[in-house]
């Protein structure tokens, strides 16, 4: 026995419910696709246009991270004509004015690293998939900036790297979406090298302790090389544990070895502990062969110089760039001044070469896509491949379309030995210029890895 | 079970309950569970609309998590957790090295996808097998101790399993910059790459990522092939659980964890019943690693570190322990504190606060900044601290309260009854 009950309400019910059923189709047809994409992701749409900041905002880098941030917000600052324009008025190229980007206004997300590869790419998805970055910049490691980079790749996004120092990030990972404005250990070594030998002569024995991680190795690898050739000799090299707090134990080995210089492939909190174990051992006041016993670190910065307090004194090192270089050097790093004085202005320090770095990359990507005309990744990465620029801090600067480096003058620094506040704790020894810390793009440090195409994504 | 079903409907006045019902099991489920059952899959079919309910370009928009990523990690996290609580939750071992096996699923995964093909199929199968192998191994070894014992030994392998992977066995973690999926891998199903192009998971030529866009107006949903793949997974495995939890297996699971003692008295060994619900609950974790690598082709070492495996418990405790939805809850809420709340930059609340008088501003604003952005952790804790003190059972006890106190039943506990007739009397 069937009963069928129709009421008024259920009958209404139905229709309505068909009728929205049947009107769903129309509404994904027509316009509302049409302005959804011109053939690359995230085209931005009306009259904004967002960047991604991924930097470490918790964890071991968090002072870089937050520098980092600063830099980025007076970098959209200065792209949407506010505050005093920074290096847009020392720039060689002149085409940005202060109307953002393409006259969109720069809008920005940001996001926290971690300083883990995983967290840095969910960070970075959500960038892309749900606010729509159009190019992610930042990261203060080099695993993130090797993970992020790839996933931009995928994405089909512009990647800028931030502070990422080893040669994997444009050696073996290198990728076609993927820039890097930062020095790498390369030439950190091939910087430091003729200095060292200057400094404390050519018949030397060096012990590396080496932070046990991929930036670790390529460091003491270069380092290494680079002071071989000039006639030092490699006594021992020895891998430390990323976590060590105390490094003593390493330390002590040292004083039983025939070497007089010790080098510390460290980074961080790492580094920190291991300048202030050495100089506790009196290592600085060793004689060894009749020489002086030294320090070397080969990557320097000013957050890690501020931790390490008086030990840094008289300690040689590698710098990206450093916010005294135009005072002290003169017109050939103009730009220098400038970002000082912005930065200055606003946040009453100056910035650390992380800051510099994300700031340069900022109005490097903003400056390729106006010439370009286009925010298609595949366009902005043309322009920015083979670019030579000029007036951003470091002088002459070449992005080389082989691998996406930028090749410029690496300073090399000192820690000043009585330092008049916390922000002065280095002084400058020499710049090494960018042709002798050029390499080929297929130099074995940096082999394995292919550009490959780059991907405009949907 | 005729007892049971004559009560149930009057719990739950939902017209739509199935007549067969009655009838005894589906699926050899309880009608309950099966309700359950189907309110995880209708969660898991609408996710991509209920987590969007704020039109796109909207200043509520921040809150969306509906995006692919996002809902990757609710459903894969959801996993993660539904087999730490067969663990935890049933027989109480406390385990803190649970991360272990989700590295070391998805590390075999993505060698899969790098040695045989990028079909996601055989990289989730073998995350399974070589996670389930070396939970066989840590747990032979760490069920010998109970208590905190126990707990410690597993922390100690994840933290060993995590420096090996980050150091040690570089040539076969990649170390620090992890693993990624290269064009040259020697694929041996796979027809090879053209030199430079990108290597993307697929399920027979599904690609993970593609996603479809439906826009209502000023609504943008995104349906995304890999969230779906996820989600289906996760509702196979939230359904072995809850079958799990109904077995005399999951009885004598139970038993362990309320008297031990009782249980060698009585003659049973219980060595074997944990060994092997920590055997399961490790080849969950190499489930969820697995997934992992299925929808974002990248291992790093960090996923091992012992802060994600406390962070496993967390989701556990937050959504409630020993109950089968809590786990999928808990690691919901931490998910979406982790990406959404620490999105929120003070430019963001200027943005928000911009109605306010200048001052008033900016006081708001340095009142609320420390809880978002990098503060999340902050808030996370202090949400994590409420709701131990106020609600030992979880999320899952905060909700059946809200029930009773909506429902003002007779049924309801007694503070609720005074209420529920005042408001009686009333009508």
């Amino acid at each position: 026995m069937t009963k069928s009950n129709f009421t008024r309400r259920g009958v209404l019910k139905t229709g309505a419910t068909a009728g929205a059923g049947l009107a769903v189709p129309t509404v994904f047809t027509g316009a509302v696709w049409a302005d959804g994409h011109t053939g690359f992701t995230n085209a931005p749409q009306g009259d904004t246009v967002t960047l991604g900041f991924n930097v470490p905002q918790s964890g071991p880098y968090a002072d870089e991270g937050a520098d980092e941030l600063r830099a980025f917000e007076l970098a959209v600052e200065h792209l949407n004509g506010e505050g005093d324009g920074g290096m847009l008025q020392t720039f060689s190229e002149k085409n940005l004015d202060g109307t953002g980007i393409l006259g969109k206004k720069v809008a920005f997300v940001t996001g926290d690293t971690q300083t883990k590869s995983d967290a840095a790419r969910a960070s970075a998805r959500s960038m892309i998939e749900k606010d729509g970055a159009i190019m992610v910049s930042g990261g203060s490691s080099s695993g993130v900036a090797v993970a992020v980079q790839a996933l931009c790749q995928e994405a089909g996004i512009i990647f800028m790297a931030g502070l990422t120092h080893s040669n994997d990030t444009t050696g073996k990972d290198k990728k076609a979406n993927g820039f890097r404005h930062f020095f790498n250990s390369y030439m950190s070594g091939a910087a430091l090298a003729p200095i060292l030998a200057a400094q404390y002569g050519e018949d030397r024995k060096a012990y590396h302790l080496t932070a046990d991680y991929n930036w670790g190795y390529t460091t003491q690898e270069a380092v290494q090389s680079s002071t071989e050739a000039m006639g030092w000799e490699t006594v021992n090299s020895v891998l430390t544990p990323l976590t060590q707090t105390d490094f003593s134990s390493y330390i002590a080995p040292v004083l039983q070895s025939d070497a007089d210089i010790l080098v510390l492939n460290h980074y961080g909190g790492n580094m920190v502990n291991s300048l202030t174990n050495a100089v506790q051992f009196g290592l600085r006041d060793r004689e060894v062969n009749g020489k002086k016993f030294e320090i070397v670190v080969p990557l320097y910065s000013e957050l890690m110089a501020r931790g390490a307090g008086e030990n840094i004194a008289g300690i040689l090192g590698s710098q990206n760039w450093d916010w005294k270089l135009e005072n002290e050097l003169g017109e050939r790093y103009s730009g220098t001044n400038a970002f000082v004085k912005s930065f200055g202005e606003k946040y009453g320090f100056p910035p650390s070469q992380a800051a510099h770095t994300c700031y340069v990359q900022t109005l490097l990507y903003a400056d390729a896509v106006t010439r370009a005309g286009s925010f298609n990744p595949c366009a902005v990465a043309e322009a920015l491949e083979g670019f030579e620029f000029d007036g951003l801090g470091n002088g002459p600067t070449l992005y080389r379309a082989d691998d996406h480096q930028c090749f410029k003058d690496v300073v090399v620094v000192r820690g000043k030995e009585s330092p008049e506040n916390e922000f002065d704790l280095v002084e400058i020894v020499e710049v090494t210029p960018a042709d002798q810390v050029t390499y080929e793009p297929d130099h074995p440090q940096f082999a394995g890895g292919s550009l490959g195409e780059c991907n405009p994504g949907a | 079970m005729t007892d049971q079903a004559q009560h149930a409907p009057a719990a739950t006045p939902k017209p739509a309950a199935p007549a067969r019902a009655k009838g005894g099991s589906l699926l050899g489920l309880g009608r309950k569970d099966f309700m359950l059952l189907l309110f995880v899959a209708a969660l898991i079919l609408f996710a991509p609309f209920l987590l969007n309910p704020f039109p796109a370009g909207s200043a509520m928009a921040q809150f969306n998590a509906g995006y692919p990523d996002l809902m990757q990690r609710f459903v894969i996290f959801g996993i993660f957790a539904i087999g730490f609580n067969i663990l935890f939750g049933l027989t109480g071992y406390l385990s803190f090295g649970h991360a272990a096996f989700l590295g070391v699923g998805s590390y075999a995964g993505i060698w899969m996808m790098k040695l045989l093909t990028l079909n996601v199929i055989p990289a989730i199968v073998a995350s399974v097998v070589v996670a389930g192998l070396f939970s066989l191994v840590v747990g032979f070894i760490s069920l010998r101790r109970s208590g905190i014992y126990f707990s410690i030994l597993t922390l100690a392998f994840a933290m060993m399993s995590y420096a090996l992977a980050y150091s040690v066995l570089t040539p076969i973690t990649g170390g620090e910059t992890g693993l990624q999926l290269k064009y040259f891998d020697p694929r041996v199903l796979d027809a090879p790459l053209e030199a430079g192009v990108t290597p993307r998971a697929n399920l027979f030529g599904i690609d993970m990522q593609a996603s479809t866009n439906m826009r209502f107006g000023a609504w943008i949903f995104t349906l995304n092939a890999g969230y779906y793949i996820a989600g289906v997974v996760m509702l196979i495995a939230f359904y072995l659980s809850i079958r799990l939890f109904r077995s005399p297996f999951g009885m004598m699971l139970r038993a362990v964890k309320s008297n031990q003692n009782r249980l060698n008295y009585t003659g049973i060994s219980p060595k074997p019943y944990t060994l092997a619900a920590f055997v399961i609950s490790g080849m969950y974790a190499g489930l969820a690693g697995g997934l992992l690598v299925a929808m974002d082709t990248q291992v790093g070492a960090e996923r091992m570190f012992w802060t994600a495996s406390g962070e496993v418990v967390l989701m556990t405790i937050l959504g409630g322990a020993g109950t089968l939805i809590g786990p999928v809850l808990g690691s919901g809420f931490i998910k979406y504190f982790e990406n959404i709340v620490s999105k929120i930059n003070e430019s963001t609340l200027n943005a928000w606060f911009s109605f306010l008088p200048d001052g008033l501003q900016d006081v708001v604003v340095a009142i609320i900044y420390p809880f978002v952005g990098k503060g999340w952790h902050l808030t996370l804790g202090l949400l994590f601290m409420a709701v131990v003190i106020f609600l030992p059972g979880g999320l899952v006890q905060g909700g059946q309260k809200l029930v009773t106190v909506f429902r003002r039943d007779r049924k309801s506990a007694d503070a609720e009854k005074a209420a529920a007739e005042q408001r009686q009397t009333q009508e």
